[in-house]
């Protein structure tokens, strides 16, 4: 332990100064101090996080984008202001290019319905993996129902590993769109999502990735990545629940009709004919959470505030200590186990149902996921009917771990 | 503790020897519950001669309150009429959630599953089963019998 601490000063990351910016962290559950495991869930909020939406609805509350008056000229800068920081976030070209949206979900939803539905016949292809989570799959199974288009999935492997050549030998000229994942919420996998949306680019076919598991552990270039679309959630990167981005390349942003339709997305209403804002605008019908995308915006100055460097290196030896403690414990089997993975740990204990090992650990304050971690397909593939995961945060620590490896051989052997 | 109040030998017991597990061919009703929260899935089949469950057997996948809970509901139930059945469910429905369930000796072991109160995430756990039979139940007689109340 006393290396460990010694080579995370050395790397310049003080954990405990970083986590006393986390209030929740400093509770106790049940009798035990918390050890919070849950964040592929979702993160916690920092206090900066926590202040900015506080001091907006205490002093700047009013609707944006339409009062004369002081607060709603306010209200419109703190919520715009976010936009801006989105923009520098993730590196779009543009503010017409961030959409807010209320997460991840519907953002793919968003795109399933205004991008895809219009230009799918039937026929048409929808190529997605195995490891997608729900959210990733039943969107492009509504618009195929919906449009007569099928779905193609390409496999993963036993590792949990999406190969290249398994999902080009899916694209074909019926292609219309590949989605995927940039990392997999169930098995921490990372994706070759570089090489995959070259592929896919190469062959005229539009990507979009779900970026919810990847935007707290690493740094997105979206302009870099290539991708068309890039969808992410506020609350999985330390900001608020109900909030979450869409990119998209403004080209086709532009061509898309708006998917919902009421205040703030039009310009001028007549009973005969309605014509629509601009971007982002256009996608923004009705009053938007302000106080989220705000929250948004100070997780976003937050991160950047951040050496995100040593923070991502302190969370990769946090994966490294998890699995190597909980591969020392018998009858225990990681699930996922690519080579390039993002800091959590899904494993199964022979004799151990998850929820039971989830109810035990809580008994010691420590918070686990356990379930199908919304991606059934991933189950069925591991034959597994639920996994328990460990997910970590910066914020984490070697000791946690240790007691997460204690909690779990407890119940092993209350089970054995 | 809690933890000890919540598995306590009983339940482990029958979570490691589930009693009355396996297929039941033939089977005058068959049914299969699923918890999609948890992903928690088993069937329920039974035999009646007349009224009266002759025999009945479960199987399928789940916690160890969940598989214990079946385990000791198939020994409670069998030889009972239907509604003798329906009318233990609902017992036992008010043992999970009602702090102020009067004294379950009656119950038998079934008692042992009055722990899980304490953790409202896994009442389903323990009463999948049984939501299970009753459809079983109604299934062989959808006329005859009340319907199973869970309030």
């Amino acid at each position: 332990m006393k290396n460990i601490a010694l080579a995370d000063r050395a790397a310049g990351f003080d954990v405990n100064a970083l986590r006393r910016q986390f209030p929740v962290l400093a509770r106790v559950v049940r009798g035990k101090p918390l050890a919070y495991l849950d964040n592929g869930a979702s993160a916690q909020r920092p206090l900066a996080v926590i202040d900015a939406v506080d001091d907006y609805e205490r002093h700047h509350h009013a609707n944006i984008h339409r009062g004369v008056h002081t607060l709603s000229q306010e209200a419109t800068a703190l919520y715009e202001s976010s936009r801006d920081r989105l923009v520098e976030f993730i590196n779009a070209r543009s503010r017409h290019e961030i959409i807010f949206v209320r997460g991840t979900t519907e953002a793919i939803n968003l795109v399933a319905q205004s991008y895809a539905r219009p230009i799918l016949k039937p026929g048409d292809e929808i190529l997605i993996t195995h490891l997608e989570h729900h959210a990733n799959i039943v969107p492009w199974q509504m618009v195929c129902e919906q449009t007569g288009a099928t779905l193609s999935v390409a496999p993963i492997d036993l590792r949990g590993e999406v190969h290249e050549d398994a999902v080009v030998a899916l694209m074909n000229p019926r292609t219309r769109l590949f989605s995927c994942a940039h990392v997999s919420n169930a098995l921490g996998t990372i994706l070759p999502i570089r090489r995959l949306i070259a592929a896919a680019k190469a062959r005229g076919i539009a990507t979009l990735i779900d970026g919810a598991q990847a935007v707290s552990h690493m740094h997105v270039d979206v302009q870099e990545l290539g991708c068309d679309f890039y969808a992410f959630s506020g609350h999985k990167m330390y900001g608020p629940t109900g909030i979450g981005v869409l990119y998209g390349r403004e080209q086709l942003l532009e061509r898309m009709p708006p998917w919902q339709s009421g205040g703030e997305m039009i310009l001028a209403v007549s009973f005969a004919k309605t014509t629509y804002n601009g971007l982002p605008n256009k996608f923004e019908a009705g009053t938007p959470n302000i106080s989220g995308s705000i929250g948004l915006g100070a997780a976003v100055d937050f991160l950047q505030g951040l050496d995100r460097d040593a923070a991502e290196r302190h969370e990769t030896a946090l994966l490294d200590h998890a699995t190597a403690a909980l591969s020392k414990i018998p009858e225990l089997r990681i699930v996922g186990t690519a080579g390039d993975k993002a800091s959590l740990v899904s494993f199964a204990v022979a004799g151990v149902h998850p929820h039971d090992l989830g109810t035990i650990l809580d008994e010691d304050g420590i918070a686990i996921r356990t379930g199908h971690h919304c991606a059934m397909p991933v189950m069925e593939f591991f034959k597994l009917p639920a996994t328990a995961r460990a997910s970590f945060a910066f914020y984490n620590t070697f000791e946690e771990i240790d007691r997460l490896a204690a909690g779990v051989e407890r119940a092993r052997k209350l089970f054995a | 503790m809690e933890l000890n109040d919540l598995y306590r030998d009983v339940i482990l017991d029958h979570n490691r020897r589930p009693r009355n597990f396996g297929g039941l061919e033939p089977a005058d009703a068959s049914v299969e519950g699923f918890n999609p929260m948890c992903g928690d899935r088993l069937t329920v089949r039974l035999k009646l001669d007349d009224d009266k469950i002759s025999d009945i057997r479960f199987e399928g996948q789940g916690c160890a309150i969940s598989t214990a809970s079946a385990s000791m509901m198939t020994e409670a139930v069998k030889g009972r009429t239907r509604a003798e059945a329906l009318r233990l469910f609902d017992r036992v429905h008010q043992l999970l959630t009602d702090d102020a369930a009067p004294p379950a000796d009656e119950l038998g072991k079934l008692a042992a599953l009055s722990g899980v109160r304490a953790y409202p995430a896994r009442v389903k756990c323990a009463s999948l089963c049984w939501h299970t039979l009753a459809s079983a139940l109604r299934s062989t007689n959808p006329h005859v019998l009340p319907a199973v109340t869970t309030e």
